[in-house]
């Protein structure tokens, strides 16, 4: 057997990836169903000369990652819901400071601390909205091992990219289940260094100036430009402003950095779905039980297709309408009470065509659980 | 270096009130600075939220202001991604110890080397004076209008028994014990805690009656003395100003440094 070829946990696909993508900095907290992530990562960062932290809680070990990626390390914490719900404010830091950062959550069920050995897909809308005041944010997650290690390296890529914290929704079941991954070659995957200010010692450097194409060079803390970050609204220099211009500038900028790339930040994979009368939505480990779901269908001559999101936030409105446009019946299969659904109904046409088949008892949704309910939209009973 | 070059004067003035004690503190951390040598580019400034947090603004370092109550987060951070930084951290009484306790006892108990500054002015002034966990009993603020019941933190005691392997005290009154106290604390390999008793006459002055900035500076002249001294045998109540722990353990970037190379030997 060649020996790039792993049998692993999601988690591990994980931590592969950020390896590959150039992990310098990890700092985390013990939490199910992650936790592995953080210990794997004790035991190989160290290897590379790299850093690993077990912080006093999950908001230390969130604080601690931004403060690293500003020294110019490329930084990661992961974690699970009650964790997710304590790092937000820090996150809202790394928006708007626009520290580049990935912060991992394998979902388990909630509100609370839930059912934390269990899957559940309830935090969609919180990795949206879980930090307060408006702002955009990008979200990827996957559903098998081989995009868990694309969509980090792509993770870290576009939070370097674009100097913004990038989400990775996983869930109980991709992160602990074992399966086949194939370690890409270096240089495979396109990896992505930060753009670093080349405005020489000794002449002013504006942290946050934007460039025409929205991107702003950094320069490392430590190195020879001084400068001021805060979470504040802030001007060019860094410095706390409350003008009213300065404060509406800067929050633009903030969101359409990211909305306006709603298109080219989609990743998505598809199934049979050009002819599709019953199109199926999912994403996580749910797609997986669709795609199998569409498969059968197909084998019987039935038009199912599937379109699976890696791409959650910014939601993919446009890709979602265009796909659903010619099917007679959207399913959106996830594993919570409809928090893609939602979106889709607000991105496609004829939202009365959408329908919701979920599981939310912490087992894991079957491509039966699936198909009861298209039979149910299609009135063929159950 | 003369002491206005450690200063971003584009952002002056500054945002604190006539009297403000932590004007001081700016003031004598400068001059320790400069007495150390210290480049401006090795020095990493983190705050957090509060009066005191905007300190880290005006000063022409590697400068971040962070969150209430994280600012040693993100300094852990940043030192261990690059130890060869020096990392000062100027918190509040309320930043430092009431949401920022937890981060606080964990930075002394992991002795990372950087100096934590505790401006303790018994308040929170940036909201408008409410009691802070170091206002102590039967104080009033905003928040207690009929006196505080709460007991108040040793800012020492807590520190020596978290691990901190340096810890001192001084109060803005003492200008030249600040200076001092804060090269040593700089220099310190490990972390360390100066506190320095600040006085915020706007909130806890005039709500106390102790009077102006200049009365409040006396009297934390009238209530401390130097470590050990005939007064402070005469007088327990008096508050010690001084060094009260000098030690030495193994430093948390130096310490992880051997686990690097453990790890590269596969042992």
């Amino acid at each position: 057997m060649s020996d790039n070829i792993r049998f692993v946990q999601g988690n591990e696909a994980c931590v592969e990836g950020a390896l590959y993508a150039g992990l310098e900095f990890f700092a985390g907290y013990p939490i199910t169903p992650s936790t592995e992530i953080a210990e794997q990562l004790s035991s190989r960062l160290p290897k590379i000369g790299g850093k690993f932290i077990q912080m006093e809680d999950e908001i230390a070990s969130m604080c601690a990652i931004v403060g690293a990626s500003l020294t110019g390390r490329k930084v990661m914490t992961a974690t699970s819901g009650p964790g997710f719900s304590l790092k937000q404010e820090a996150l809202g830091y790394a928006i708007m400071a626009e520290i580049p950062c990935v912060i991992v959550n394998v979902q388990r069920g909630g509100p609370s601390t839930g059912i934390p050995t269990h899957v559940h897909q309830g935090d969609v809308n919180q990795a949206r909205w879980g930090t307060h005041g408006d702002h955009a944010i990008i979200v990827f997650t996957a559903s098998n091992h081989q995009d868990v290690f694309a969509m980090t390296v792509e993770a870290f890529n576009i939070a370097e990219t674009y100097r913004t914290p990038v989400v990775l929704l996983f869930d109980e079941v991709v992160g602990h289940m074992r399966e086949r991954l194939v370690l890409p070659q270096p240089g495979e995957i396109p990896i992505v260094e930060r753009l670093r200010t080349s405005v020489p010692q000794g002449v002013n450097y504006h942290p946050y100036l934007p460039r025409e194409d929205g991107r702003l060079p950094m320069s490392d803390f430590g190195a020879f430009h001084r400068y001021n970050v805060t979470g504040l609204f802030h001007d060019m220099w860094g410095f706390p402003s409350d003008d009213h211009e300065v404060v509406h500038d800067l929050l633009r900028h903030l969101m359409d950095k990211i909305e306006n790339r709603t298109n080219q930040l989609a990743k998505f994979k598809e199934f049979y779905t050009e002819d599709a009368e019953v199109l199926l939505i999912s994403y996580g480990s749910t797609a997986r039980s669709a795609r199998d779901l569409v498969e059968q269908r197909r084998r019987r001559g039935e038009s199912f297709g599937l379109l699976e999101l890696l791409t959650l936030w910014p939601f993919p409105n446009d890709l979602v309408r265009k796909k659903a446009a010619n099917a007679k019946y959207v399913v959106v299969a996830e594993m919570n009470t409809g928090q893609v659904c939602q979106s889709v109904r607000l991105a496609v046409d004829q939202p009365e065509r959408v329908f919701l088949a979920n599981r939310i008892d912490g087992e894991f949704i079957s491509p039966d659980d699936i198909h009861k309910t298209v039979r149910l939209i299609r009135g063929k009973g159950v | 270096m003369a002491v206005k070059d450690y200063i971003r004067e584009r952002f002056f003035p500054h945002i604190w009130c006539p009297g403000c004690g932590h004007g001081i503190v700016l003031n004598g951390l400068i001059r320790a600075v400069e007495k150390l040598g210290v480049q401006k580019n090795e020095i990493v400034m983190v705050s957090g939220i509060g009066c005191s947090a905007r300190i880290a603004g005006y000063l022409d370092f590697h400068t971040m202001h962070t969150l209430h109550g994280r600012a040693l987060g993100f300094a852990t951070g940043i030192k261990l991604s690059r130890p060869e930084l020096k990392v000062i951290v100027p918190m509040g009484d309320g930043d430092a110890l009431a949401i920022g306790g937890n981060h606080f006892i964990h930075a002394a108990r992991r002795n990372i080397d950087m100096t934590a500054i505790v401006m303790n002015n018994r308040i929170y002034g940036m909201t408008g004076g409410q009691y802070s966990p170091l206002s102590g009993y039967g104080i009033l603020a905003s928040t207690a209008p009929y006196t505080s019941v709460d007991q108040s933190f040793d800012i020492v005691q807590l520190a020596a028994a978290a691990g901190a392997t340096f810890v001192a005290r001084t109060t803005a009154y003492h200008i030249q014990q600040m200076i001092e106290l804060l090269q040593e604390a700089i220099l310190h390999k490990g972390f360390s805690v100066v506190e320095v008793m600040s006085q915020c006459p706007t909130y806890f002055g005039r709500r106390n009656r102790e009077g102006d900035a200049v009365a409040m500076l006396k009297h934390m002249q009238k209530i401390t003395t130097p470590i050990g001294s005939k007064a402070k045998a005469e007088h327990p109540e008096l508050i010690e100003r001084g060094v009260f722990v000098r030690k030495e353990l193994p430093e948390y970037c130096e310490a992880y440094d051997t686990i690097i190379r453990r790890a590269k030997e596969g042992k």
